[in-house]
């Protein structure tokens, strides 16, 4: 039976054609064999066959495991003070050949914390390196999703008037987005150098020389901030040029009308854009989040995941995983744990910004 | 008119009929962007084509930093070259998996050539290198002769004591950024290359050899946790920096801003051209013998040739010395045999850099002979960058024993 909808689309289907076959192939198929792959032992290059293996990805991933530490004390219960603090066994002495706690083979040191008197609890995770991963996905995309949406209004509503020459800061604002983000990493990568850079001369300049010069990629501390940094900047235009669309769709007899009636630039905005941009606003939310999910190649090009783990990111360890070190299955048992995440927040900004009727 | 057309079509003809009784094998090279080395690679071929009627060697040349890859897509889709080369420690890894099959060369062939060109995996040769590859601690005799430092010899090479006092008294002296150069910005292969021999004179290895089972109490015993701390000291102490601009690496000690430097053969000739005193010293020991990284790229045929015959003929026939001295003489890497040393005048008895020859025979050690190299080296790696930026060491050490032995399980023992 034909329906409508196949007969008279034929040239719709036959224009959205070459579309839907590559992502049927690229993105719908990969993304099904992901899952079937998780649950196998499968590698990139091997003779041996493939297994089914359950969890035991999953498990390698995300198991974590709590432990308490007794500081050590000598033979009258004193506590054994060493360089003025309290000291506690080795960690390694209790997860490695310890017959007590099988379980914890393999284990390592995620975090520690104290909760008060000498016992120490210590958090141990078997996968400590995707742990920081997550937790450094999560710190970039909380960082850059609300940092990057306000620059990109604030920009938007700068250029959106009528001066000579706006086009020129139009162009200057959306040109990192057109350069290629290999090619911006490896420029930043020179900017952040830790010896010349330009970042370090240019600070260094500033402050007559006082403040020392700064290994920007090269210490934990300040890694993931200035690829942050550098993220911001990268696609800050593309939301600009969003958020300027949503700008003019707004009907100027509205602000004509709030001219008449007086209103104040901030009362403007906060009663006639702001309400205007609500889906712009949406969107623009959403499409940022799900990119900063997919931080890749500035880690890549940039750190590698290092200093010390600072810069691990899911999709780093994804592909480090299934292609540098062979392990297909464990990729893909990464790929859709971030699947998961996105699905998950998605729906919750969904439901957080559904029309309320 | 027309005759001349007829007469030119009844060559092309002649021509091409000519081409096609030599049977074509395709061939895949990692070293596209060198010209030099693409020459060289180019001329072999000519003369090969030119010297029998049987084959027909084609290259496709690819960047070095796409070749694995291209290698592993290639295999994927079955569609590989007949001859590829191959990174000696990756040459298991290819084996196991089927992409190799063992070289029918004549054994006579390469009796002289130097240990570490010669890939072997489960006791079968499966590929043989044109050229190895060493490295050193390169210096000048001036700094030597100015920290008041003994020159160390192949037979006595400085202990780890007198190589921390080396870098002591070049510290003390202020006159560089840091004492030595260890090519922190060469991430990668140089790694396990040039930092795992250091490990192995400790007494250390990246995997327990005997089983290639497991890396436990190999890479977290005793001696490994010694190398661990020591190579976190060198970056702590002021010795070295963890974190290195690249331009550093390739031209800072020519700049002065180094009193050593740890570098391969390969940019022994712009170090000579820099200063005239420089030296090449061995390895230092530490404690079990000095040792060195060895093997570079190979030539090996691929399992699914259908001409393994015409494929190893090429590689016989490409292991000429004078061949293997234009490499040498082309891009400076060490000829495999000492016939053709003797054809390069760099690398001839009493050549500025025939210490290298030296330095891999004796001191070279191939990376552990696994399919798991691949993986191992990688972990490896990481741990060594963590352990540089101040990570716990026997902390970081386990976690990397974890990884490597998780991989060997998942793979079943990787065929040993």
């Amino acid at each position: 039976m034909a329906s409508k909808f196949t007969q008279s689309n034929r040239t719709g289907w036959l224009m959205a054609g070459p579309a839907i076959l590559l992502i049927a192939g690229f993105v719908i198929l990969p993304f099904f064999l992901a899952i079937g792959l998780s649950f196998t032992n499968q590698r990139l290059v091997s003779p041996n066959p493939t297994e089914f293996i359950g969890l035991s990805n999953y498990r390698q991933l995300l198991d974590v495991a709590t432990l308490t530490l007794e500081p050590v004390r000598d033979a009258a219960g004193e506590l054994v003070l060493k360089d003025g603090a309290p000291d506690y066994p080795s960690i390694r002495s209790l997860t490695r050949n310890n017959p007590d706690r099988p379980d914890l083979a393999g284990m390592r040191e995620w975090f520690s914390f104290s909760t008060g008197g000498a016992a120490r609890t210590v958090v141990l995770a078997r996968d400590v390196v995707f742990m920081t991963a997550i937790v450094n996905t999560f710190v970039f995309v909380l960082v850059v999703a609300p940092v990057q949406a306000g620059l990109a209004l604030g920009l938007a509503l700068l250029i959106n008037q009528r001066l000579r020459g706006i086009n020129i800061f139009r162009a200057l604002y959306f040109m990192p987005v057109v350069v290629s983000i290999v090619v911006v990493s490896l420029l930043w990568r020179l900017i952040y150098d830790g010896q010349s850079g330009l970042l370090n001369n240019l600070l260094g300049t500033l402050s007559f020389g006082t403040l020392p010069a700064v290994d920007w990629l090269g210490n934990p501390s300040t890694a993931l901030g200035a690829i942050i940094a550098m993220s911001i900047w990268q696609a800050v235009g593309f939301h600009m040029v969003i958020w300027l669309a949503g700008l003019q769709t707004i009907s100027p007899t509205l602000y004509e009308a709030a001219a008449i009636e007086g209103a104040s630039k901030w009362q403007v905005f906060r009663y006639i854009t702001w309400p205007g941009l609500r889906n712009t606003a949406i969107l623009i939310l959403i499409v940022i989040t799900m990119q900063a999910f997919g931080l890749f190649a500035q880690i890549d090009v940039m750190t590698n995941g290092g200093p010390l783990d600072s810069t691990q990111t899911i999709v780093f360890q994804a592909i480090e995983r299934g292609y540098g070190k062979q392990d297909i299955s464990g990729g893909s048992a990464i790929s859709v744990i971030l699947f998961v995440i996105v699905l998950t927040i998605s729906l919750i900004q969904r439901w957080l910004t559904r029309e309320r009727s | 008119m027309k005759v001349f057309k007829l007469a030119a079509s009844a060559a092309i003809l002649a021509w091409a009929s000519a081409a096609q009784a030599q049977t074509p094998l395709t061939m895949w090279y990692h070293g596209a962007g060198n010209e030099v080395e693409s020459k060289i690679i180019t001329q072999i071929i000519t003369d090969f084509n030119a010297s029998q009627s049987d084959w027909k060697v084609e290259l496709q040349s690819f960047p070095q930093a796409a070749y694995n890859d291209s290698v592993v897509a290639g295999a994927l889709a079955g569609n590989l070259p007949d001859i590829l080369d191959v990174d000696g420690p990756n040459m298991p890894n290819w084996a196991w998996a089927g992409y190799l099959q063992p070289l029918q060369i004549d054994d006579s062939r390469i009796a002289t050539f130097l240990p570490g060109t010669k890939g072997m995996w489960n006791g079968q040769l499966y590929s043989i290198g044109l050229w190895d590859a060493a490295v050193a601690l390169v210096t000048r005799q001036s700094t030597l002769d100015e920290l008041g430092l003994r020159a160390p010899t192949l037979d006595q090479p400085w202990t780890g004591d007198e190589f921390m006092a080396a870098l002591d008294a070049a510290k003390a002296a202020g006159k560089w950024d840091y004492p030595l150069d260890l090519g922190m910005a060469w991430t990668g292969e140089w790694y396990p290359y040039a930092f795992s021999p250091f490990l192995q004179s400790f007494g250390g290895d990246i995997i327990d050899r005997s089983t290639y089972q497991t890396a436990e109490g190999a890479l977290n015993g005793d001696a490994a946790l010694a190398f661990g701390d020591w190579w976190q000291g060198l970056f702590q102490n002021g010795y070295a920096q963890a974190t290195q601009d690249p331009a550093d690496r390739d031209g800072g000690f020519a700049a002065g801003k180094y009193a050593f430097s740890w570098n391969g053969n390969w940019a022994a000739l712009g170090a000579l051209s820099a200063f005239d005193d420089t030296v090449f010293l061995p390895a230092p020991d530490f404690g079990t013998g000095a040792k060195i990284g060895a093997a570079s790229w190979q030539f090996g045929v691929s399992a699914s040739s259908k001409h393994p015959e015409g494929a190893a003929a090429f590689i016989e026939f490409a292991l000429q010395d004078k061949y293997l001295a234009d490499f040498s003489n082309g891009i400076g890497l060490i000829p495999a045999s000492p016939t053709a040393a003797e054809m390069v005048d760099t690398y001839k008895a009493g050549g500025p850099l025939s210490v290298f020859v030296a330095y891999s025979a004796s001191q070279g050690l191939v990376r552990p002979v696994t399919p798991g190299y691949v993986v191992q080296a990688k972990v490896f790696e990481k741990a060594l960058a963590d352990i540089a930026n101040g990570a716990d060491v026997a902390a970081t050490l386990d976690a990397a024993v974890d990884e490597i032995n998780a991989d060997i399980g998942k793979n079943n023992g990787y065929g040993h």
